[in-house]
Formats: C-alpha cells, structure tokens, sequence
C-alpha cells in the first residue's frame, strides 16, 4: 500500500532501539522477573500468616525453636539468624561495590567486591544447612497425642525444658526388626525414636518433679504449664514420641510450623545458592575480560539486582519466622 | 546508563560526597535497624507486649514496620531505583504493593473466621 509515509519522527519512535523507561532491555526484564518473584514469595507468606492466624492460640514460638549458636552450648534465641542477616546485607553491600566500580570500569575492584559477595553468600547458605540440621535433630524431645498435638516436658523446680533422656526410665524389650526375608513386601526399616512411648510414660510417672507443658499459649504469651494431676491425665492421650522434626511430626509445636520453615526458607535458601552460582559466573567473566571488551559492566548490575532481591526477600523471612 | 546518582538519603537530611560513601550510610542504618530488632526481640518489653493496636501486639508492628524501611532502603539505594524514572519505579513497585495487600488481607481474614470456628463451634482438636 502506497499509504504507509515514513517519515523521520516516526522511525525514532516505533523504528526500535527506544527505552522509555530508561533502562535497557535486559534490566528491564531482570526487574519483571523480581516482580513475579516477589509475588511467589507475598504468596508463601501470606499462606504461612494463614496457619499461624488459623492456630494463633497454639503457634510455635520462634525463640523457644531456634536457640542454638555453633560451637556454644547454651540458649541463644535470635542470635545466630542476627549473624545471619548481617552477613547477607554485608554481601550486598559488596555486590553494591562492585556495581559501582563496574560503573568506573575498575576491573581489579569489581573482581575483588564479586568475590566478596560469593563468600558472603556461601557462608549464609552454610548457615542455613545448619540451621536446617539443627532443627531436623531436635532439641529435646516431645510427645504427640492421638489428635497431633505436641506435649513437652518441663522440670518443675527450676522452670526449665526437660529432655526425655533426663527422666525416661529404660525398659528392655524385644524389638523384632523386620527383614526381607519375612515378607514380600517390604519396606526399609522406619527411624525408631531413642526412647518408646511407654519408657517416657514410665519416666514420667516416676519422676514427681516433671510437668507436661501443652501448645497452648496463655495471657501472658506462654505455653500452658499444666499441673502434676492435670499431666498425668493429659498423658493418657499420648500416642507417639517425637524427636526432632520433619514434614509429618515436629517435635517444637503445630507440624506446619515445620512444614512452612522449610519450604519458605528452603525456597529461599535456593534462591541464594543460584544466585551464589551465577554470581561465580559473573566473577569469572569479570576476570576474563568479558565485560571490559564489551565496554560496560551491565551484567554486574543485573546480577546485582538479583542478590539484592535475595537479601530483601530474607528482610521479610527474618521478621515474619524469628521476630513476630 | 549514564549514571548521576542521588546521594542524598532521609529526604535531603544525609547527603554523601560520592556514591560509595553513601552505600556504607546505608549499611549502617540498616545494621542499627537489624539491632534495634533483635534487641526489641530478645527484650521484649512488656508494655509493647501487652498494649494492642487492630488486634495485634505494638511489638509486631514495630518489627513490621522497620521491615518495611529496611526494604524500602535495600530497594531504594542498594538496587537504585532511587536514581531510575519514576514510571519504572511505580510499575515496578506498586503492582506488588496493591496485589499483596489484596492477597494478605482476604487470607488473614478468612484464617481468623477458621480460628474462630476451632474456638467456638463444635469442632474437637485437642485430644
């Protein structure tokens, strides 16, 4: 058609090459997929805030739950997953660094701030494996009753946590292990907890100074301490021990608290160790001389702003499982 | 990327010389921020504990809200956008904004109508 008059103005508009958002195609796209990524995580807290507002009265708390430091013994609540977060904002800073001495195409900087921010992101990633370890392992051990509640123990004296093996009495039994041979169906053998049901029950009634401490949380913000005569009875309900935790049983409260913790900061935690290995991509390009024959380092920036975004979603993971 | 940035945080209150001086400025109201929580949290004082506002404890709202301001700097200084156009930042900013509110607010509801259906209506799940 004769009709389509091209002139001048109209090439500058629609003839390609335009940024009306002033950043190039690729941040662009970099910041569409944070936006989408940001929706997934809004979306996984929201169902976590769903639980716990569903279980208020009987949601664990976070500082009963994470408690330990590496190398100490003893009860830390908050301050290890502090540790943690400082060493995520550090390395962002260092990733900031390094943007910006792209910016001024230092490529010894950027090499030396890239690296920074690789070890940064490694030791949050170990933490996290820690973390996970530690909660996995348990701390001191709990009954479940036939309706999935948790019952803890707590020594009367001096207020604090029992352990099962600080009262469970040892009663030997014959256990049958079960082998390939006796059926035809047959599954691997299934954990068996250090202590049987009746050997903490047992325990339990013979030693006066241990109390059952319910998922119940009272006016003053604490689980419910029950008496002697009120746990001898609440004990009868008992159906299963519980040592640590896992998808199904979860040793420190409500089983979703568990499942939540670890598809969230699971979820994370992989975000982190991607963008730990894109990042050793970039340092490697930066050291090759990638970015200085291109004649700009904007791949730094968009890796950048995906560590970034690391860090922000870790803001809202840090509030929403350990302060709140 | 030309690249002029805004150095100059708390609306013109701090401003740096160069943008490298403003990253640590940032990092350090960040790390202040991160300690005032988990001294708040590890102190939990009692009147911020048992004084409620809509529902929930001040405690809560103050961690909420220092979470906010530590995303709002992460966003703002250390992904730039202070220095992008404003129409990439609102794009970019308010969708999430207007769809989480939205998402946050239909499902806690509904988790406290649950919560209250456990409390008051025949269903049995402690035993």
């Amino acid at each position: 058609m004769d009709s389509t008059v091209t002139t001048g103005q109209e090439t500058n508009v629609w003839g390609g090459g335009n940024q009306p958002l002033g950043v190039s195609y690729g941040k662009l796209m970099m910041w569409f997929f944070l936006v989408s990524d940001a929706l997934t995580f809004s979306g996984f807290l929201a169902a976590y805030g769903f639980s716990r507002f569903k279980f208020i009265e009987s949601w664990p708390i976070a500082d009963e739950v994470f408690t330990h430091v590496p190398f100490f013994h003893g009860n830390y609540p908050m301050i290890y997953v502090a540790f943690m977060t400082f060493v995520l904002i550090m390395s962002s800073v260092t990733m900031v660094l390094a943007v910006d001495a792209g910016h001024k195409m230092k490529q010894n900087a950027v090499i030396w701030y890239m690296f920074a921010t690789i070890i940064g992101g490694a030791i949050f990633v170990g933490s996290q494996a820690w973390e996970w370890s530690t909660f996995i392992k348990g701390d001191h051990g709990a009954l479940e009753t036939k309706g999935g509640r948790i019952l803890q123990f707590v020594k009367a004296d001096s207020g604090e946590r029992a352990s099962l093996s600080d009262f469970a009495v040892s009663i030997p039994d014959e256990r049958v292990v079960h082998e390939s041979k006796n059926g035809i169906w047959f599954f691997q053998e299934g954990t068996s907890t250090s202590f049987s049901l009746n050997e903490v029950v047992e325990g339990f009634k013979a030693d006066t100074n241990i109390l059952i401490r319910t998922e119940l949380i009272n006016e003053e913000g604490e689980k419910t301490l029950l008496d002697r005569q009120s746990s001898l009875a609440k004990l009868a309900d008992a159906k299963e021990v519980v040592e640590g935790a896992n998808l199904i049983h979860n040793e420190y409260g409500t089983r979703l608290f568990a499942d939540f913790f670890f598809f969230i900061t699971g979820f994370h935690g992989f975000h982190v160790f991607s963008g730990v290995l894109i990042n050793i991509i970039i340092f490697f390009n930066v050291i090759l001389g990638t970015y200085e024959r291109r004649g700009h380092y904007e791949m730094v920036e968009k890796v950048g702003l995906y560590w970034h975004f690391v860090d922000l979603v870790w803001v809202f993971v840090f509030t929403f499982f350990y302060l709140v | 990327m030309a690249h002029e940035h805004k150095l100059e945080i708390f609306r013109g209150l701090v401003k740096f010389k160069s943008n490298t001086q403003k990253i640590w400025g940032v990092l350090a109201f960040l790390t202040l921020i991160t300690a005032v929580e988990v001294v708040l949290g590890i102190m939990k004082p009692d009147i911020l504990i048992d004084t409620l506002f809509m529902g929930m404890k001040v405690l809560n709202w103050i961690f909420i809200i220092l979470t906010l301001v530590k995303a709002y700097y992460i966003a703002w200084d250390f992904m730039h956008l202070r220095d992008e156009k404003a129409s990439l930042r609102r794009a970019i900013i308010w969708t999430p904004i207007f769809l989480v509110i939205y998402l946050v607010f239909i499902l806690l509801v509904e988790a406290d109508y649950i919560h209250n259906i456990y409390k008051d209506g025949f269903v049995s799940w402690n035993f």
